[in-house]
């Protein structure tokens, strides 16, 4: 591969990397809680923080990270307050977030409609050398997060109120879900885009729960599909000269529906070589009417 | 000792008032029922107790701590009326068991040998161990409410609350059920539980505790029943608004369905 003879090309195949175990070890607690478009919403709001960087002449990584964070946590204040009245407000924060980002854009020096297309859909040669160094350290920070804290973010996003009776640090967690996502969404940016980022925090989860069991072995499948697309969507983009993004969400939701199809064709192929169905025991002693 | 003390109780939410005067006491190794209608405020009742819902007047004592100050939250085992928002990512039974871990064993440490061995402890004594390893959607309505009872009982509680653990649970469940608070309550624990009426459970009640508009109408050995609840067969399974889950957040996935 002469590809991975540039530098850039090995910076965009590291970040992708992380970024596929990263996003689907957050994105299963936020399929837990039906939360799959948060990212979504924090992704408007990081492109405000991009334009503050542009503008500021700042690296507009760590200013990304800076808005979208607390926009996350406002977020997620909003969420445990009101139930319903949350709506609007979530509303007003995310379309507010994109267009603040394209207007400071376009004041910024740097305004050209490439680069707010750079950032919407990624792109494999603006990662800079300190751009992986903070995707490297922010990555591994949400991964070791989301993997130490298993247990109680499971026992949060499966029942909030009896994580609450057990006296765990509820509101603490959310906020940590918050942040988390935040820097999640911003360190994608780069190499999958702001608008498809929560793609490759949905799609590996429901790609991998189509098999499996448990809770523990999604998201392992998970980070395993998130791994294995975004770096063959960095090397197909590569070779076919495609956006990154858009072709690693390609080939995950081609993961997922080969998933899918290949599980529903076991189940058939089992149910003929077993046409005994298993039916579960009744609970109760049936009695003749 | 009193394990749950409440005294003039008022709550309500924004501005009208659910519960207005109640006081009861649930002692050490005592079953108390609270009993009531539809509506009578006694789901408000357990949650105000459990902290879920803020009293607007009166006191609650938990094992002789102000609420307000209680933090031994371990010695409380909560057994809510069905199983969480059940999203699609799917969780063993041994997962949603190991939950009820993490009161005793806090969010810093992983699991151990203790922890283990209490998860099967607990599925053991709902008779569904041989399920640790099942997707819990695979299993019938009682075995889940089984399941949820073996979370609380996981974490070695000395107090189990039960919100209605037997509405639009089949006979056999709600036996397996009644045998595993009655291993409960004899090896010293309290029990307090909501319900529209006992069924099995029926033998295990020390007091009654009956609500009736927002006040405490009758405290004693539990009621008869009255009117067409006493025919014989009577199978009292209620409609019951599925509470809406805690964890939606609304704005995006409300953008897209309205759109």
């Amino acid at each position: 591969m002469d590809l991975f003879q540039y530098d850039f090309m090995m910076r965009a195949l590291a970040g992708a990397l992380i970024i596929g175990l990263a996003a689907p070890a957050l994105g299963i607690y936020l399929v837990q809680r039906r939360l799959s478009l948060i990212g979504d919403g924090i992704g408007h709001v990081a492109l405000t923080g991009v334009g503050v960087g542009l503008l500021l002449n700042q690296s507009p990584v760590i200013s990304a990270v800076i808005v979208a964070a607390v926009g996350a946590v406002g977020v997620e204040l909003i969420r445990e307050r009101g139930r319903t009245s949350g709506d609007l407000a979530l509303a007003l924060l995310f379309y507010g977030g994109i267009a603040g980002g394209v207007v400071l854009v376009a004041l910024s020096d740097d305004a050209s409609s490439n680069s707010l297309v750079q950032y919407l859909f990624g792109s494999l040669i603006t990662t800079s050398p300190a751009d992986i160094a903070v995707i490297a350290v922010l990555g591994a920070a949400v991964l070791i997060a989301m993997l130490a804290f298993r247990p109680a973010l499971f026992a949060v996003c499966n029942d909030e109120e009896y994580a609450r009776v057990s006296g765990l640090p509820v509101r603490a967690l959310n906020i940590l879900m918050a942040i988390t996502t935040a820097v999640t969404v911003t360190i994608a940016m780069r190499t999958v885009g702001l608008l498809l980022v929560s793609a490759l925090m949905v799609i590996p989860v429901a790609a991998a729960q189509q098999v499996t069991r448990g809770f523990r072995t999604t998201m392992a499948a998970a980070m395993a599909i998130g791994l294995v697309a975004a770096g063959t969507g960095v090397v197909v983009s590569a070779e076919a000269d495609t956006p990154p993004g858009a072709t690693t969400v390609i080939l995950a939701l081609a993961v997922f529906v080969a998933i899918t199809i290949g599980a529903a064709g076991w189940r058939v192929v089992r149910r003929r070589a077993h046409p005994v169905r298993e039916v579960e025991p009744p609970d109760v002693v049936l009695q003749e009417v | 000792m009193s394990v749950v003390t409440v005294r003039h109780a008022a709550v309500g939410y924004d501005g009208r008032e659910i519960l207005h005067d109640v006081s009861f006491e649930l002692g050490a190794g005592e079953v108390v029922a609270i009993l009531g209608a539809n509506g009578s405020g006694k789901s408000t009742l357990i949650r105000t107790i459990l902290g879920l819902t803020p009293l607007t007047r009166g006191e609650i004592d938990l094992f002789g701590t102000p609420q307000r100050r209680f933090r031994d939250w371990a010695r409380i085992g909560y057994v809510p009326q069905r199983l969480g928002a059940g999203s699609g990512v799917p969780a063993t039974v041994g997962e949603i068991v190991a939950s009820g871990r993490l009161a005793r064993r806090g969010i810093f440490r992983w699991p151990g040998a203790a922890d283990k061995t209490a998860v099967h402890d607990a599925l053991t004594a709902v008779g569904l161990l041989d399920r640790i390893n099942d997707p819990v959607t695979t299993l019938s309505g009682g075995q889940q409410q089984r399941t949820l009872i073996a979370r609380a009982l996981a974490g070695r509680p000395d107090l189990l609350v039960l919100d209605e653990p037997t509405a639009g649970v089949d006979a056999g469940s709600q036996e397996a059920f009644a045998a595993a608070l009655g291993r409960f309550q004899a090896g010293g624990g309290s029990i307090l539980l909501v319900a529209h009426e006992l069924g099995p459970l029926r033998p295990l009640i020390d007091r009654a505790v009956v609500v009736h508009e927002g006040r405490v109408a009758h405290v004693g050995p539990p009621p008869e029943p009255a009117g067409h609840h006493a025919e014989p067969g009577h199978d009292h399974v209620h409609p019951h608004a599925v509470p809406q889950a805690t964890g939606i957040c609304v704005a995006p996935t409300d953008r897209i369905a309205a759109g």
